[in-house]
């Protein structure tokens, strides 16, 4: 892993304060992102992670603060641009389309790239059926990678919870993100599924070269896989570095631990 | 074996329900061309309704909306088609009915596009990520305005679509049955009519990926957003798709019985036929809306007379509430209807 090159920075956070009505979610939060890098967001419950991920993917509109993406700045995304930008991400409580095979969920990803007429589409000829085939074998790819073969056309709403979890990351992949934003990815699995969850996130990161930002309870799991973290507790960043920083932080130990007052 | 003992009174019902229609032949009670075609005719008003439920089925698969309008946007579409085939005409001196024909059909269209634009713009949009029974009420309000409108714009008189379709009833089978068998060709062609666009839907929903988006919308709206799935669009297009649907099931019923007030009460009767079908299966609004048809057909015409009979009635009517029993039996024994999805909440 020591091998892995980090590039220039592609994501820029900066000044985001995002309050709903009176609570404030978020203040005066700023950190980045570099190229294929793994970076962890972590925190007490109600630091303002989720929201963080949120406002980086367009679902909230922060009232102050910008995002720098590719060097382009935005004061808001839209969850539309954020796509079409190449941000691809899965949930904390599971949101996948349960009446789908999972085959289907996996193809729903690749829906801003199929560029076929609708027409075509429908009666399979010409480049519309290139294209199906295309966006197929990629999406079997992602299905291979992910173990899930045998589950290619069963609705993901009877699969076990550590499988759905899977199907949440292959939609995501399939957007073939530059950017994967992962939420609690190993929140309710045991220990196996956990473990194999890892692998599939420093693959991702490993073969694709995919930047990731995740979010995390689990300690001793962000501390391994991540390259940086970035500590959020009410809303206000806390810390910020290398897992060994972190670490040693006092103000993060406080937030963790508690302190006396 | 457990199956089946799970599910003996859905078995039942099916079975009673079949023994029903063999029952009047086995019986004698009718000679075979009689039969097939009360079957026939049966099929022909069944086929209408299943065009109505259609439309309801579209919406709530993709949207999740119960849409109450989908009977008022029948009767605003067929009264857009009546009024523009005779305004158009006039207006431009074209002679063939066929193209006059023609452009009001695509004028109509346009016009349930657009209302599907508005629905979108001035409703749906404000509501996302309600409750169901507030988007129930929304699409109320939206029956009553449109059925106002409607009358406003277009007239509240009874007119009438001449598609052009032959009206005699011609005699086919003769051979086969003693008196031949009765059949309307406007039927049939409203028929194939049907069944195209049940095809051409069918198609649509499940190898385009614009059919996908709108299955992954009915799922989840967050996560059809962060894929890049714009939901506003997809509303447009599913409400302009009912709309769609709703003008051929509104020029087919106007064709046959004209254009008048009483077709946004057909709305009430697809309800038995979704209910029987279930709520988010487009096979089941066919089957369905075929069933009851057929079945309100054979009740009113070999059940009504036994009933007569037995009871000392003055007869007659069966027809009007058979649909309502029938949805109420199916209620009891099997809710989510024969093709619903059946959900399993984890709690």
């Amino acid at each position: 892993m020591a091998e892995r090159h980090i590039g220039d920075v592609v994501l820029k956070v900066e000044k985001i304060s995002l309050a709903f009505g009176g609570v404030k979610a978020l203040t005066d939060v700023s950190f980045d992102v570099r190229e294929h890098e793994v970076r962890a967001i972590i925190g007490p419950n109600g630091a303002g992670k989720s929201s963080m991920l949120n406002v980086i993917n367009g679902v909230y509109t922060p009232q102050e603060g910008s995002l720098t993406l590719k060097g382009r700045t935005f004061d808001h995304m839209s969850p539309r641009r954020a796509a079409e930008m190449g941000i691809a991400r899965t949930f904390q409580s599971l949101a996948l389309f349960k009446g789908m095979s999972v085959l289907d969920n996996i193809m729903t990803g690749r829906n801003l790239k199929m560029k076929a007429n609708m027409l075509l589409q429908a009666v399979r000829i010409g480049p519309a059926l290139n294209e199906e085939l295309r966006h197929r074998e990629f999406v079997e790819q992602i299905i291979d990678f992910l173990e899930i073969q045998a589950y290619r056309k069963t609705q993901v709403g009877r699969l076990p919870y550590g499988l759905q979890k899977r199907v949440d990351l292959g939609r995501a992949l399939a957007m073939e993100p530059r950017l994967l934003l992962l939420d609690e990815p190993m929140a309710g699995m045991n220990t196996e599924e956990k473990q194999d969850m890892c692998r599939f996130v420093l693959d991702v990161n490993d073969e694709f070269g995919t930047t990731i930002v995740l979010i995390e309870h689990d300690m001793g799991v962000v501390m391994d896989i991540s390259d940086r973290v970035v500590v959020l507790d009410y809303g206000k960043k806390i810390g910020d570095g290398t897992p060994d920083e972190v670490r040693a932080n006092q103000n993060v130990i406080d937030a963790y631990l508690g302190v006396a007052h | 074996m457990g199956n089946l003992k799970r599910n003996w009174p859905i078995v039942t019902l099916i079975i009673g329900m079949v023994i029903g229609m063999v029952l009047p032949l086995l019986l004698g009670l009718s000679a075979p061309g009689f039969y097939v075609e009360v079957l026939l005719g049966g099929l022909m008003s069944g086929v209408l309704y299943s065009l109505v439920a259609l439309g309801f089925v579209l919406i709530f698969k993709a949207s999740g909306v119960f849409n109450f309008a989908q009977g008022a946007m029948v009767l605003f579409a067929a009264l857009a088609m009546a009024r523009l085939a005779e305004w158009v005409p006039q207006l431009l001196g074209i002679e063939s009915r066929l193209v006059g024909n023609l452009i009001a059909f695509l004028l109509a269209l346009a016009i349930m596009v657009i209302f599907a634009w508005l629905v979108e713009r001035l409703v749906l949009r404000h509501l996302v990520n309600q409750e169901g029974v507030v988007l129930l009420m929304a699409t109320l309000g939206v029956t009553y305005f449109i059925d106002g409108v409607g009358q406003t714009v277009w007239g509240s008189d009874i007119y009438e679509i001449n598609l052009g379709l032959p009206k005699t009833p011609t005699m086919i089978l003769d051979g086969v049955f003693q008196g031949g068998i009765l059949i309307n060709q406007e039927d049939l062609v409203a028929a194939l009519a049907a069944a195209l666009l049940v095809i051409a839907l069918a198609v649509f929903f499940q190898k385009t990926s614009t059919g996908r988006a709108l299955r992954a919308v009915a799922d989840d709206h967050q996560a059809a957003q962060s894929i890049g799935i714009p939901l506003n669009t997809i509303w447009v297009i599913v409400w302009a798709v009912a709309g769609i649907v709703a003008l051929v099931a509104g020029m087919i019923w106007g064709s046959k019985l004209g254009v008048q007030f009483s077709i946004s009460l057909v709305a009430l009767k697809a309800l038995p036929v979704v209910i029987l079908g279930g709520l988010t299966s487009v096979p089941g609004a066919i089957l369905g809306g075929l069933i009851i048809g057929v079945g309100e057909k054979f009740a009113e015409v070999f059940l009504g007379p036994v009933m007569v009979k037995a009871f000392d009635l003055a007869g007659g009517g069966i027809e009007n509430w058979f649909a309502y029993a029938l949805a109420l039996a199916f209620l009891l024994v099997r809710p989510e209807g024969l093709f619903g999805e059946k959900h399993i909440d984890r709690v």
